[in-house]
């Protein structure tokens, strides 16, 4: 199939960006959408050009690397799919098609398609783990889990932190995030020491990092390319309401919600 | 090159804890006086850093993702081995050590592989109490599965990412000595040279890849932690980041490399579907457990797998290995894949699969739980394929995945370069010549979690601490180096791609040192790799500048490495005689077409030593005995 690429390409933060379009002549229905780029950026190389800057490495939906908008939708057109999953059998013969990068006030363009998603980091690091030294675990299953339980957290665990959540919703909220990976660990017994001090500090750090509350729009969930549920959020706006009424989690509060 | 394995004396059961109490220890309040640079932060290395951050180390780890999370361990499916025996079928830590010595196929350090088995324990526990959330039987306690190569069930399991669950779990140990102090990472760093002075490891340098700039980093001790070399052959379950450049760098700098050939190629995964195609894609062994793998008897049979009765269908691992089965190791798997597509049994639009059929069981047992054991597998297979594995059989053959062979390590993990250490699949050591599935992530994180943090402070107890600056001559020649190298990339200018050459390379090196070689095959790639290097420089094309983000300058210093290398693994693959687990040698088969090995010749590692840009490396060796588990012709009939 033939198809016209406009490609956002921008140098950098604060430098202004551009469309560039491109036609893409001998596209296979079996090529992934990367694989296309790649074309592409082999023939802008071949032609002296700069070829089109974009995040990616697995190549298979699991790292989060990969991340651009298009047609208006973050990975694309397939549901539960990532770019770099999104094979061109989705497209036809004929197609324009839209490339653009994750757009949020707290992912600065490093250039074209790349963005800086640190921020994601910083919400991990104010709660985003159980505090467990190395070596001090008690025996595995000295802990029973209900079956359940360990289903729900590994759906949630599933979070690849892509962004798409955030480039998805009208207010750049990364509430999504934040509330799948704090639901994984209030899912499970290891995590219940911590859980009120996770909520609290997790929310503090994704709104010093510029990101925007949620308005229940439901946009992330759509986007989310591992299916990760907006009753997450509801979850963690549970624990934040129970910490704010209860002082649980807070350092003069009580132990217990 | 001196090659001292260190391994302590007594019985193996007891050599780990004698090292532990026999090593000397660095004073918890002094252990912030010290610098450790950590590179790589998949497993082997984000488990490192965050252990000697909570240790009290100042740790400086480096990754050149724009998060410690991309790491590919995140990408890996299956499971991870541990001598729990939650099962009660027989299995113990003395079964996973023999089982691991038998897989590598009697070519790694029997010692080094009993801590292995040994520490799988601790690891279990560990994640657990991390919140990794393992698959768990009805009653709340964890659940196993079988992986090729056992035949008692020890593998624990995410569905089928568990290598993803397991990152996060040291991810997150990783972020909580960030927010802590103790670790400072750079990401988007890349490491691009190690510096030795006065012969120790004293520190990096590395390209920031967003501004391109060159930089210097001192510290009293290097862990490398940059995983495995498959992306040679271009093709590879590999992330495309994934690539050879630091331990590359270690070996110019004095590491040796030890059995370079041991390339592990993985029976299951997506067949080609065309020429443009960047990577292979795995499709976890675990799915072994319940599929079975058949092609049609006859060869050229077009029919659909629907309309082939069973009768007419070859299950040739379940006929050649009827105690294994499907579960038949790696390397023996993938050599009958490739055997029967040889012989004009494949299938598929391009006749280059075998099939992997899931129909009897979710007869048996239903598409629910079926889906609830593989069903991110099952997806994935039809994103890539567009078939659907409920209804039709997977299509599968084998792909380059992991690498046995790395930096030669001793018993605490050290190079051959004092204060520099590998771990992970970076280093050659406890998989011999071919791994056994669900143990890479086992290593990784025995490595990580419980082995070189106390390793490292016996090191660092009698050596050396400070004194050094990145102003420093040493340093401020290697980022001389560096920048040189960066210049001389951009101003070829030339007309042929980066990816143009790594695919030639990648496709000689399948070809020639691929999962069968011969003595004829590998003399011509070693007189091909220098011509095509030779072309590179005179030729290759690579854009843009070196003061800003460049993807093209990255990829082409990973292959300008990966064309030096390739000839160093071809070299080994001639030099070794023998088969041996994944190197086969076609000149030294069995009657049945496995691997025969040749114990009084090559019962030994392979070790490399750099001596000079055009100049042929020196082979070394470190003698391997067996004393534990008796050396026999692997059989998994």
């Amino acid at each position: 199939m033939k198809l016209t690429l406009h490609v956002w390409r921008q140098q950098g933060h604060g430098t202004a960006g551009t469309f560039e379009t491109h036609e893409v002549p001998q596209v296979s229905p079996d090529m992934s959408f990367l694989d296309m780029l790649d074309l592409v950026n082999e023939e802008i190389t071949a032609n002296g050009g700069d070829p089109i800057a974009f995040e990616h490495d697995c190549r298979e939906g699991i790292c989060g690397s990969c991340g651009m908008v298009i047609n208006g939708r973050p990975h694309g057109p397939r549901k539960l799919t990532t770019a770099c999953q999104l094979h061109m059998r989705s497209f036809s013969d004929g197609d324009e098609i839209w490339v653009e990068p994750w757009r949020a006030d707290s992912f600065p363009v490093l250039r074209d398609l790349v963005v800086d998603r640190a921020p994601l980091d910083r919400i991990i690091e104010a709660g985003g783990y159980i505090s467990v030294r190395t070596g001090s675990a008690p025996e595995a299953n000295a802990i029973a889990v209900p079956k359940p339980d360990a289903d729900r957290a590994f759906e949630a665990a599933a979070c690849i932190g892509c962004g798409a959540c955030v480039a998805a919703c009208p207010n750049a909220s990364a509430m999504l995030f934040t509330a799948a990976k704090a639901a994984h660990l209030s899912f499970l017994p290891q995590g219940q020491a911590e859980r009120y001090e996770r909520a609290l500090g997790m929310v503090a750090a994704h709104d010093e990092h510029g990101f925007g509350n949620c308005t229940n729009h439901g946009a992330c969930q759509e986007a989310c390319p591992k299916g990760i549920s907006v009753r997450y959020i509801a979850r963690l706006n549970r624990d934040l309401l129970r910490a704010t009424l209860t002082g649980v989690g807070m350092d003069d509060g009580p132990t217990d919600a | 090159m001196e090659l001292n394995a260190r391994i302590p004396d007594g019985p193996i059961a007891e050599k780990w804890s004698r090292r532990r109490f026999e090593m000397k220890l660095v004073n918890p309040a002094n252990k912030r006086k010290y610098d450790v640079i950590v590179v790589g932060t998949g497993l082997a290395g984000a488990s490192a850093a965050a252990t000697m951050g909570e240790l009290g180390y100042r740790v400086h780890a480096f990754t050149f993702h724009d998060s410690a999370r991309r790491a590919h361990s995140i990408a890996a499916q299956g499971g991870i081995n541990a001598a729990k025996n939650y099962q009660g079928d027989g299995d113990s830590i003395r079964r996973l050590f023999q089982d691991t010595v038998k897989g590598g196929d009697f070519r790694s350090r029997e010692a080094n592989v009993h801590r292995l088995a040994e520490l799988s324990v601790n690891i279990i526990d560990q994640a657990v109490a991390q919140g990794v959330p393992f698959a768990r039987e009805y009653g709340g306690l964890l659940a196993n599965r079988s992986f090729g190569g056992a035949q008692v069930s020890r593998t624990f399991y995410a569905r089928g990412q568990t290598g993803q669950q397991l990152l996060l779990g040291a991810y997150q140990a990783l972020e909580r000595q960030v927010a802590a102090g103790t670790v400072h990472l750079h990401t988007r760093s890349e490491l691009l040279d190690i510096v030795v002075v006065d012969g120790r490891a004293r520190g990096i340098v590395t390209r920031d890849l967003v501004s391109g700039k060159i930089e210097a980093h001192v510290a009293d001790a290097v862990v490398l932690a940059t995983g495995g070399y498959s992306n040679a052959f271009f093709l590879s379950t590999n992330a495309k980041g994934c690539n050879v450049t630091a331990t590359w760098r270690a070996y110019r700098r004095g590491a040796g490399f030890a059995n370079p050939c041991f390339t592990q190629i993985h029976p299951t995964c997506i067949p080609l579907s065309g020429e443009y195609q960047s990577k292979l894609t795995l499709m976890s062994e675990s799915l072994r457990n319940d599929g079975r793998i058949w092609v049609p008897k006859r060869a050229g049979d077009e029919r659909p797998a629907d309309a082939i009765p069973d009768a007419e269908r070859d299950y040739y691992l379940e006929r050649l290995y009827p105690s294994f089965g499907n579960l038949t190791p790696r390397d023996i798997a993938s050599r009958r894949a490739k055997e029967m597509v040889d012989a004009g049994h494949g299938v598929g639009p391009l006749r280059n699969g075998v099939y992997l059929d899931f129909r009897e069981v979710i007869r048996r047992v239903g598409r629910q739980t079926v889906s609830e054991r593989y069903g991110n597998l099952f997806a994935m297979y039809e994103k890539i394929t567009g078939e659907d594995p409920y209804a039709r059989p997977m299509r599968i053959y084998p792909a380059p995945h992991y690498t046995m062979g790395g930096l030669w390590v001793d018993y605490d993990l050290m190079t051959t370069v004092p204060g520099l250490f590998a771990i992970g699949e970076a280093n050659f050591s406890d998989h011999g010549a071919n791994r056994l599935g669900a143990s890479a992530l086992m290593q990784g994180l025995a490595d990580g979690y419980f082995i070189v943090p106390l390793t490292i402070g016996h090191y660092l107890a009698d050596g050396p601490r400070g004194g050094l600056s990145p102003e420093d001559a040493p340093f401020r020649d290697a980022v001389s180096e560096v920048e040189g190298f960066q210049r001389r990339l951009l101003d070829v200018n030339g007309s042929r791609t980066v990816d143009s050459f790594h695919q030639e390379l990648g496709r000689l090196l399948w070809d020639r040192c691929g999962m069968a070689r011969s003595e004829e095959g590998l003399k011509e790639a070693l007189e091909r790799i220098p011509e095509l290097r030779e072309e590179f420089w005179r030729n290759v094309r690579v854009p843009g500048s070196a003061d800003t983000l460049n993807q093209s300058l990255e990829k082409a210093g990973r292959v300008a490495d990966f064309l030096e290398f390739g000839e160093i693994m071809c070299r080994d693959a001639l030099t070794r005689d023998e088969s041996c687990g994944a190197h086969y040698r076609e000149e030294h088969t069995t009657e049945e077409g496995e691997a025969r090995r040749d114990d009084e010749r090559f019962a030994h590692a392979a070790v490399w030593e750099y001596r000079g840009e055009g100049v042929e490396p020196a082979r070394h060796v470190e003698p391997l005995t067996f004393e534990e588990v008796a050396l026999t012709q692997r059989s998994y009939k």
